[in-house]
């Protein structure tokens, strides 16, 4: 099925006290599409939303929306409504008014403004909240009403920034699902921005992973997730054992001392690569039938799965399975052809991959919030 | 009890007692004088003698009214323009606004009358210039320009602080929703600017109508208002009853009028006064 381009983003460029936030970023998105912009904080997914909303201007580069240039168009032109990361809910308003904001500009007559914001407040299960003061809403509900503010406009796009961020993990599993349907009854284009893989993956259409000012891979979830582009890509995309490989011959991959089969082909004879195996897709055997063997160095229980780190040659492994292995015992891994991915060199070889480290990582994740605000900080 | 709390309470005695020397006080003494004659003897005639000026009252808050409404027309776009700016320009305006603050309003009323003068500095320029002189001491409106000119930063700066402190968000999401920037002005900026306005009003109206100074010295002694006639009456000690009845009546006046400002504002933004 051709869907026609709705949004182009061609070379833009963007810098903030010298410092590049986005490096030629080229973007389609298509009609009726859920495209979530992924990565960490820094790497410009906010700021590239912010250029389709009109709130940044690009310094090189154009913004073509429905065929047209609209580098030069204010925010309040565009056919695209944004919900902000901290609702930006007006307080002086009730939950009817803030609803019906977009359409009191626009000088709607009020029959129509009360049938339309009836209607959002269905959408958004918020019925009877009409007259409820918004400063006394929970997070859930203040991030309904700021969705059917936006929703009521009926713009061609709709923008997500961070919509999920503030909500707990509960709430935000639900409202992930609400606005998925939200999506499919409205038919409206979705861009969302997250830097929680997790949700891109289950919510999107379409995902683009941006890292460094740079997009580096668009895809489905399941191409994201099955067949990263690079270590940077695996890395952030859920867990993976990351290593140097050399692939001998199509089909063929040495890593880890070990020739394995593999379904990867096209690389020069002897080409040095990155080697993807996901943890869930090692399988545990005994040490004399593994083709690899290691010593485990810790167990963790997860609920569904036991985690691994089993040290193979000084290389710190993890693997997630059901079967429970005791520390310091040695055990056989045994992988799949279908289990390796081999991807090419690229900036990001030998920074990820290791799990010897792994604590390390944790702390990183709950920093994420601070850094974010910084970042924000920058852009104003 | 604990040492700390104790201590607290120790902490508090030096307020305490400024509280009741100072303010407790005086304002008992007023209402002993509104309702006392000469003699200490109980008494309302001082009351019921203020109908006689009435006039003055009315007069008073016509002046303060006017006051108010013309600093509110310059203050407010004045301090819009303000917060719109970068915030090192915005700092910079602020600190040039404050300046005639750190002077003494009686020396800046004094200037303002050297200025404004029959011979002062903008009669000879007009006079310099071949054009004729204008009477401007001495009229209504050098009275009014005075508190204008006296309290105008009284209504700018909670003006600037309540539209300073509004998240810049709301003006995205309004722009987000179609508004330009005039029609943010009107559905965003002003509603949310609101406390701000209400404790610009109050600061400047409250001193506008218990000002004796402004309307003495620029006046021209043609204008007697509610402030010139209390300090009258209380340069007079025979008359001590009925000056401290016109206060006692002015500052119920006052608070009525800050009670009535204070029930626009939201309760959660009580404003900067009171």
């Amino acid at each position: 099925m051709e869907k026609n381009k709705l949004i182009e983003l061609k070379g833009i460029c963007k810098e903030f006290d010298g410092e590049q936030i986005l490096k030629s970023i080229d973007l389609d998105i298509h009609d009726k599409e859920f495209v979530t912009l992924l990565g960490p904080s820094g790497c410009g997914k906010t700021t590239t939303l912010r250029i389709i909303s009109g709130f940044v201007s690009p310094d090189s580069g154009d913004v073509i929306f429905d065929g047209k240039k609209i580098n030069d168009v204010p925010p309040y032109k565009r056919l695209v409504n944004t919900v902000f990361q901290k609702y930006a809910l007006f307080p002086h308003l009730n939950v009817y008014e803030n609803i019906a904001f977009g359409l009191r500009v626009k000088k709607i007559p009020d029959a129509e403004i009360r049938t339309r914001v009836k209607e959002m407040l269905a959408l958004v299960n918020l019925r009877g909240f009409e007259r409820k003061n918004v400063n006394v809403l929970s997070g859930g509900q203040q991030q309904r009403v700021a969705i059917a503010r936006a929703l009521i406009n009926e713009p061609k796009v709709l923008l997500l920034d961070e919509p999920l961020g503030a909500l707990d993990l509960k709430l935000r599993k639900d409202m992930q699902n609400e606005l998925k349907n939200i999506q499919a009854k409205t038919g409206i284009t979705f861009i969302y921005v997250t830097h929680d893989q997790e949700e891109a993956l289950s919510m999107s259409d379409t995902v683009v992973v941006m890292a460094d000012g740079k997009i580096q891979q668009i895809g489905t979830p399941t191409d994201i997730y099955n067949e990263p582009i690079n270590a940077f890509v695996a890395d952030f995309i859920g867990e993976s054992n990351i290593l140097d490989g050399v692939m001998i011959s199509d089909y063929k991959a040495k890593f880890a001392g070990h020739t394995f089969e593999c379904l990867d082909k096209g690389f020069a004879p002897m080409e040095k690569v990155d080697i993807v195996v996901r943890p869930e897709d090692v399988d545990v055997v005994a040490p004399e039938k593994g083709m690899l063997q290691g010593v485990v160095t810790g167990v963790t229980f997860k609920g569904v799965h036991w985690e691994i780190i089993v040290d193979i040659q000084g290389f710190k492994w993890m693997i997630q399975t059901t079967d429970y292995s005791a520390p310091d015992t040695t055990i056989g891994l045994y992988i799949e052809p279908d289990a390796i991915h081999v991807m090419k060199k690229s900036e990001y070889s030998n920074m990820f991959g290791d799990y010897s480290s792994f604590s390390d990582e944790f702390d990183e994740l709950s920093d994420v919030e601070s850094v974010e605000d910084e970042e924000e900080a920058k852009e104003e | 009890m604990n040492k700390r709390s104790f201590l607290e309470r120790f902490a508090a005695v030096p307020h305490t007692v400024w509280a009741v020397l100072f303010i407790l006080a005086p304002l008992l003494f007023v209402v002993y004088f509104a309702f006392t004659d000469t003699y200490g003897n109980f008494t309302f005639d001082n009351i019921t003698m203020l109908s006689s000026y009435t006039h003055i009252f009315v007069l008073s808050i016509c002046f303060a009214l006017i006051a108010t409404a013309i600093c509110l027309i310059i203050g407010y776009p004045l301090a819009y323009i303000i917060s719109q700016l970068s915030p090192r320009r915005q700092k910079l305006l602020v600190v040039f606004l404050m300046l005639p603050m750190w002077i003494s309003l009686l020396i800046r009323t004094y200037s303002l009358m050297a200025i404004l003068d029959n011979g002062g500095l903008l009669n000879s320029l007009l006079v310099s210039l071949g054009l004729d002189k204008i009477k401007i001491v001495g009229t209504s409106g050098a009275v009014i320009l005075g508190m204008v000119y006296d309290f105008l930063p009284y209504m700018v700066l909670p003006i600037y602080t309540s539209m300073s402190k509004l998240d810049k968000r709301y003006y995205e999401a309004a722009a987000d929703l179609g508004c330009n920037s005039l029609k943010t002005l009107f559905r965003v900026t002003l509603p949310l600017s609101l406390p701000g306005v209400i404790s610009g009003i109050t600061m400047v109206f409250v001193p506008s109508i218990s000002t004796f100074y402004i309307s003495q010295k620029l006046g021209g002694g043609s204008f007697d208002l509610i402030g010139d006639t209390i300090e009258r009456q209380f340069k007079n000690v025979s008359t001590y009853n009925i000056g401290a009845a016109i206060s006692l009546v002015m500052m119920i006046l006052i608070l009525i009028s800050v009670a009535v400002m204070n029930r626009f504002s939201d309760e959660d933004e009580g404003g900067m006064i009171v």
